[in-house]
């Protein structure tokens, strides 16, 4: 494969300590996710899929092993560095929204282009613009206690995109919604990809997800199960079914 | 890898205006001890720059009045504040640093989410300092700016009721003025000193502690 690796780890363990005790939740993850596909990190809930989320994001450090973002170490990047990673390379969506409550709708999905530096009225411009692709844009003055479930994560895949990043990292995404919006997220997500070329990674037990899912990472237990790229994927559901 | 560029001081402000504008009520709640205290400090000077204004002008009057209320003038030229006074705005304003630090913990532990997930978008630890530190100084001035009147109408309204109306005509207007901007100061410095310890302690967390605290 000459494809382009944008996530690379190379046995990544994580442990907690909990009193005495250690808890080893990731077991060593060696995995490479090429630039451009929708993976979808499948497991049980306490499996490791959120701690894996967040090493890949650099929001939190591996016990042992590396994290490469575009083959560089995210563990020798220096504060600003980081910064400017989840700022312009990564964009996050989460179980629980997330979005700044004293903040609007518009607020929110501008507040990352502010971060990154960008001026007021090209991030009220472009903020619009997504808001419009995730058609919220008539609820831009909105706070989010104002707003669903489900346009409340609509509004954070608006903000997620906000700095064109180049990979979207999405924990459970449809974790707090009901079967529709699920979906409706889905679908969004896999337009970002086709369309844009965005990397989406996305931890889940969602099943909805496997229809739209380039390769399947199946973790238990804190190792990577089994991976399973689209074709050989609906081999094996057409078995199931 | 690239950096991140620092986030525009006006920016910051703004941000930090925004949240205390739609927070109002804890607002109010972190900066109702700064008013009292600040009211208190304030009282106490206001009532004494008009006895020493009275005491000052030299007029019999003026004297009487002030010995009737209790004051010793026997060999002084200015009534400054006694030890008792001294005691008790030093244990007020002690106290309302302490209240100031407990609203802010409580504060910022509601706002760890929100931390959290502003250090994901790339808030560098600064910027998230950065902006308690604003909220806290445009609180400070506002709870100062309200202590300050309450004070200084408590002040005249006591001292006119001890001293009479001859308190009320010529007011030391410029000692009242440098109370009042003194008071304001230390308001406002004592609302940054409050919120110290907290502002380092949310610019300092992993954006991923912030997150997983239930909410
Ligand atoms: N900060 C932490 N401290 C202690 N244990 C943790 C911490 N984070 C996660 N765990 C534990 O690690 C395991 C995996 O958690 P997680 O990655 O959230 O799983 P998943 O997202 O797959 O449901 C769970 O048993 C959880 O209790
Ligand atoms: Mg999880």
């Amino acid at each position: 494969m000459n494809e382009h690796i944008i996530v690379r780890t190379t046995n990544v363990t994580k442990s907690f300590q909990l009193g005495r005790h250690e808890l080893q939740v990731l077991k060593g993850i060696s995995l490479k996710i090429a630039a451009g596909r929708y993976i979808s990190i499948m497991g049980p809930s306490g499996s490791g899929k959120s701690t894996l989320f967040n090493m890949i994001g650099g929001l939190d450090k591996p016990t042992s092993g590396k994290v490469f973002i575009d083959e560089v170490d995210i563990a020798q990047l220096d504060a600003y560095e980081l910064a400017w990673l989840r700022c312009r390379k990564i964009g996050y969506i989460f179980q629980t929204f997330n979005l700044i409550p004293v903040m609007t709708a518009l607020e929110n999905v501008t507040l990352p282009m502010i971060f990154a530096g960008t001026g007021n009225d090209e991030a009220m411009e472009r903020g619009m613009e997504l808001l419009r692709l995730v058609g919220l844009d008539q609820r831009h003055s909105h706070r989010p206690s104002e707003l669903s479930g489900g346009q409340q994560q609509r509004v954070a895949v608006a903000r997620a995109l906000a700095n064109n990043p180049a990979i979207i990292l999405a924990d459970e995404p449809t974790g707090n919604l009901d079967l529709k919006t699920g979906e409706e997220i889905i679908g969004l997500l896999k337009q970002m990809s086709s369309e844009r070329g965005v990397t989406i990674i996305s931890a889940t037990h969602d099943f909805k997800m496997l229809n739209v899912s380039d390769e399947v990472i199946w973790i238990r237990d804190g190792r990577i199960d089994k991976i399973e790229q689209r074709d050989e994927l609906n081999i094996s559901m057409g078995t199931i079914e | 890898m690239e950096r991140l560029a620092a986030l525009p001081f006006a920016k910051s402000v703004e941000i930090a205006y925004k949240s205390i504008r739609v927070r109002f009520f804890r607002s109010l709640v972190t900066t109702a001890s700064l008013v009292l205290a600040v009211a208190f400090l304030c009282y106490v000077q206001v009532v004494n720059h008009i006895a020493t204004g009275l005491l000052q002008s030299g007029d019999p009057v003026a004297l009487r009045a002030l010995v009737r209320a209790g004051y010793d003038i026997n060999g002084i030229t200015a009534i400054g504040e006694s030890a008792q006074q001294q005691w008790l705005v030093s244990l007020s304003l002690l106290v309302c640093v302490v209240g100031i630090i407990n609203a802010q913990l409580m504060a910022v532990s509601e706002r760890f989410r929100e931390i959290g997930t502003m250090k994901c978008l790339g808030a560098l630890d600064r910027v998230i300092m950065l902006l308690f530190l604003l909220e806290a100084g445009m609180q400070g001035f506002a709870g100062s700016l309200l202590g300050v009147l309450v004070g200084l109408l408590a002040g005249v309204a006591s001292a006119a009721i001890s001293l009479g109306t001859i308190a009320l005509s010529g007011l030391p207007l410029a000692a009242l003025a440098m109370t009042a901007l003194q008071s304001i100061l230390v308001g406002c410095l004592l609302s940054l000193i409050g919120v110290l310890y907290p502002a380092i302690a949310a610019a300092r967390m992993e954006p991923v502690e912030a997150m997983r605290v239930e909410q």
